[in-house]
Parts: structure tokens; C-alpha cells; sequence
């Protein structure tokens, strides 16, 4: 924690992330307007006190839609990371601790899974499914999981031959209480790590499948589909699609500098 | 005759590899008596760790046991079931490691993974298992017993690790205790302790020992009996004092005469 708040960079995009989920959590505290109220008397009006960052189309308030919206894009970026860190623990851990033909298998599969692109998997299962904020949670958690489980198979590669294995093992442990107890809290570092950056990665897919009209469907605002509600208008209205794209920009900006700040700490301490 | 608690016969341990079978253990005999130090020396790679894994069932893929029984109390071991074994292992037979750094692990305290093995095998109160992982530090003779059982793994001292080590093979009152080089990652001041601590050991509790190293003078100071083993076959056996100072074997008479000339 002391050397993170050293590192004034990784700080600064700490502190933005915390004002972002405080923004997702305060959201009806904090929010000047409804996110939803369509107001026929004030479309595309500019930026001013009235409207910090303006109105869209339908005179919607724009801060309060990418107030309302971190709600969803923040929801989603962390469930959807966290669905793929327990597949991608799960998997990683079983193939590095046995190895031999399990190993293999699942290795195999993580390389067919990742021979797919990412962004078209996730459009033909939305289009079998559902579009909802659930869906898409899942759909990005099952897609991006091979990663962490590579990197978790690498780590209990190297940390099974260690010796307090051995004793683990000599002391009767179970190779469920070896791998859960023992292996998976000394392999976490670098999977933190990989998780921070992935919420980043995830926030972005979502704000394109929003953005292409198959993600979080509309009046819900997420971050994504503020930025396609004002994409016709930004001949006239940039600031519809210029505040809620900053957003973005900032927030997987900020989880990327969180995220290489928290390899530099786990690289120093565990080498 | 005392009784044998440990009898290996023609035990072999052979690894499958792309370029044929190597025999890492090609055969060997131990018994190791009840109450004595038995000493498995020789060099590096001739085969005593993976002696000693074998002993306690840890012998992994590519490697298997190819062949011999290993008796332990007069039930052989070899081929038994996992559960069994679990049961066994910890509990009757307990191993001390040669790297105290990397035998703890390191998200765990001391007393923790001490306490965890007391449970895992005793059937008491973890308030008790507690107190009596905290009586067995003090038994290993750490300065400060309860800063150690609330330290990590990386806050103490190499010496510190191997006694604490010591405390955690010893907790569930094994009947053989394997040491696997105990002081050689040690320096000399530090690994003289430790000797000390294990023959204290050896006369207060009901322990048996089978000590390995490749160090005549540690051999010379702790066991009763010895085994000099050579490219996985152990090429001469008896009472310590007889064979270094007559061995027979012409390995045994060099490998002596190399520890002469570097002294």
C-alpha cells in the first residue's frame, strides 16, 4: 500500500477510480437530473450551468446519464472480471497441479478458446441470447478467462515442487486443500494484477457492444450507449459524445496505470 | 535385536524418460532400529532424497517405484492406497527439509501451518493444538516463542526456519523422523546449534532417525549406523564409527580421502 501511494501516477488513477465508484454508488444522491427524463424543451442544449455537460437529443441531462451509466459500465467491467478469474483459477490451477494429460486438454481448449476473435464470439452469443446486462457480464467473463488461466498454471508450475508443498502433502493434506489452501493464495499477485488490467479491457468491450446497439439496451444508460445516442448529433453536439468517451478514456486509463503499479509491487516483493 | 521400525528391501526407483529408463535408486537395503540415528551419505544426486521420498510415498510422475518393499512398523507401504498413506504420513513418519526457506509457506504464520498440522492429525481443541504448537517452539529452543509463532515465514532467520521446522515434524510424536540434509543450507555456527538441538532431541523423545547428508563430520557426530550410497546403491553399510574409521570400499575409502585433503 506504501509503495502504491508512491508511485503519484498509479495514485492519481487510484483516486479517479474511487471518485468513479463513488459516482456509481451516489448515484441518485448525486445526479442533478433523472437520467431518463426526456425533456422536448431542451435538446442538444450546450454546456452551461443548467446542464454541466449539456443535453442529448431527447433533452436528457448528459452528466446524469454518465453518472447513472458508471453504475452499469463499472458493474460490468468488475462481475465480468470476476467471472474470469475464478474460470481462468479454476482451470490454470487443476492443469498446472496435475499436469500430464489434464494439463494438455485444458491447454488445448484455452488455445482454441483464444483462436477466436474475442469481439465476434461475444456478438454471435448475444444474438442468441438476450442482450441484457447479465448476459453480457457472463458473455465477457467466459471469454476473456484464458489469460488467468495461463498465467495461474505458470505460477502453480513453479510453486509445486516447493518443499512446504511436499510438507503439505507429507501432512496428510488433500490435493483440494494443497491447491485452494496452499498453491492459489501464492499465486493471487500476479493474478490481481491481470484482473485490474482486465476490468479496463472489459469496460471497453462493453462500451463497444453498447456502442454497436447490442449491449446494455437503451433507456439504461451505460457508457457506451450515451456515446452511440450521440454520434448522429456530433456535428452539432459534441459534447454528447465528447464527456461520456472522456469517461471511458480515463477510467481504463486509470485501471491500467492501477494494474501496472500493482506489477511493479508484486514483481519486487515475490522474486 | 531391537526392532526395526523402518526395513527397505531392494527398493528401486526408476524414472521413464525419452532416452530410456534411469535408475535413480537401483536397489537398496535400510533398516533403521528403534531409538537410533541412521546415516545415508554420499554425493550429490546418488539418490538419498529421492531415497527418502519414497519412504514417505512422494515419489512423483515421471518417476515411480519400480520394485522392493518398504516396511514401516511391518507393514509394507509400497503400493498402498492414498488414504492410507495420508494417514499415515505426518503423523508416524515426519521429514525435515533441507531448504527451511521455501519448507514454510510464505502467506502463512509459523504457528498457523504448526497448528494446522497438529490438527490435521490429532483429534483436539484447536485452543489446545495452539498451547501445544507453542510448547514445541519452546522445546526447539527459539528465543521468544510467541513473536515466532505470530511471525511469517520471511521474518525469521535460516536457523530460526529449521528449528521451527523441527518444532513442526516433531508435533504429532512421529515414531521416524527423516532428515534430508537439515544443516547444509546452514552456515557452520548456526548448523552446530542445530546438531545440538537434535541430539537433545533424540534423548528425551522416543524418535528414530534417518539422517541424510553428505557431510562425514555431521554423520560422525549424530549417527549410530551408516550407509554410504553410490549411483543409487548403497555400496557399504554398518556402524559408523567402523566405517569411517575402516571402510572397505574403495568409494567409501575415497570419498573419505576427499574430505581428508580438503581439511
Amino acid at each position: 500500500m506504501k509503495e502504491l501511494l508512491k508511485n503519484k501516477i498509479a495514485f492519481a488513477g487510484m483516486i479517479f477510480i474511487l471518485v468513479i465508484i463513488a459516482f456509481a454508488i451516489l448515484a441518485p444522491l448525486i445526479s442533478p437530473y433523472d437520467p431518463t427524463q426526456i425533456d422536448s424543451k431542451d435538446i442538444l442544449s450546450r454546456p452551461s450551468a443548467k446542464h454541466i455537460f449539456g443535453t442529448d437529443t431527447l433533452g436528457r441531462d448528459v452528466l446524469s446519464r454518465i453518472i447513472y451509466g458508471s453504475r452499469i459500465s463499472l458493474s460490468i467491467g468488475i462481475i465480468a472480471v470476476g467471472i474470469a478469474v475464478l474460470i481462468g483459477i479454476f482451470f490454470g490451477s487443476v492443469a498446472g497441479y496435475y499436469g500430464g494429460k489434464i494439463d494438455s486438454a485444458i491447454m488445448r481448449f484455452v488455445d482454441m478458446m483464444l483462436c477466436f476473435p474475442t469481439l465476434f464470439l461475444i456478438l454471435a452469443v448475444i444474438a442468441l441470447l438476450e442482450p441484457s446486462i447479465l448476459n453480457i457480464m457472463v458473455v465477457i467473463g467466459a471469454t476473456s478467462w484464458m489469460g488467468v488461466a495461463r498465467l495461474v498454471r505458470a505460477e502453480i508450475l513453479t510453486l509445486k515442487e516447493r518443499d512446504y508443498i511436499n510438507a503439505a502433502r507429507l501432512m496428510g493434506a488433500s490435493d483440494c486443500r494443497i491447491i485452494f489452501r496452499h498453491l492459489i493464495p501464492n499465486a493471487i499477485g500476479p493474478v490481481l494484477v491481470s484482473a485490474t488490467l482486465g476490468i479496463g479491457g472489459a469496460i471497453l468491450i462493453e462500451s463497444a457492444l453498447s456502442f454497436l446497439g447490442i449491449g446494455v439496451q437503451p433507456p439504461t444508460p451505460s457508457w457506451g450507449n450515451i456515446l452511440m445516442d450521440g454520434k448522429s448529433t456530433l456535428g452539432v453536439a459534441w459534447w454528447v459524445t465528447v464527456f461520456p468517451g472522456l469517461f471511458i478514456f480515463f477510467t481504463v486509463l486509470s485501471y491500467n496505470l492501477l494494474g501496472e503499479a500493482l506489477r511493479d509491487i508484486f514483481e519486487t516483493r515475490l522474486k | 535385536m531391537p526392532e526395526k521400525i523402518l526395513q527397505v528391501k531392494g527398493l528401486k526407483v526408476h524414472f521413464e524418460t525419452p532416452h530410456g529408463v534411469v535408475r535413480a535408486v537401483d536397489g537398496i537395503d535400510i533398516d533403521v532400529l528403534r531409538h537410533e540415528v541412521f546415516g545415508l551419505v554420499g554425493e550429490s544426486g546418488c539418490g538419498k532424497t529421492l531415497s527418502a521420498l519414497s519412504i514417505l510415498g512422494l515419489v512423483r510422475s515421471p518417476g515411480r517405484i519400480a520394485g522392493g518393499h518398504i516396511y514401516f512398523n511391518g507393514a509394507d507401504i509400497v503400493g498402498k492406497d492414498e488414504r492410507s498413506l495420508r494417514k499415515m504420513r505426518g503423523a508416524k513418519i515426519a521429514m525435515v527439509f533441507q531448504e527451511p526457506a521455501s519448507a514454510f509457506n510464505p502467506v502463512f504464520t509459523i504457528g498457523y501451518q504448526i497448528t494446522e498440522s497438529i490438527l490435521a492429525h490429532q483429534k483436539i481443541g484447536k485452543k489446545r493444538a495452539e498451547e501445544l504448537s507453542l510448547e514445541f517452539l519452546e522445546k526447539v529452543h527459539v528465543p521468544d516463542p510467541v513473536r515466532v509463532y505470530h511471525d511469517y515465514p520471511h521474518q525469521l532467520s535460516g536457523g530460526m526456519k529449521q528449528r521451527a521446522m523441527i518444532a513442526m515434524a516433531l508435533v504429532n510424536y512421529p515414531q521416524l523422523l527423516i532428515l534430508d540434509e537439515p544443516t547444509t543450507a546452514l552456515d557452520v555456527t548456526i548448523q552446530a546449534g542445530i546438531l545440538e538441538l537434535l541430539l537433545e532431541i533424540r534423548q528425551e523423545e522416543d524418535v528414530s532417525m534417518l539422517f541424510i547428508s553428505h557431510d562425514f563430520g555431521v554423520i560422525a557426530k549424530m549417527c549410530d549406523r551408516v550407509g554410504v550410497m553410490h549411483k543409487g546403491r548403497i555400496v557399504e553399510s554398518g556402524a559408523a564409527g567402523d566405517i569411517l574409521n575402516n571402510p572397505r570400499e574403495r568409494y567409501t575409502i575415497s570419498l573419505l580421502e576427499s574430505v581428508k585433503a580438503l581439511s
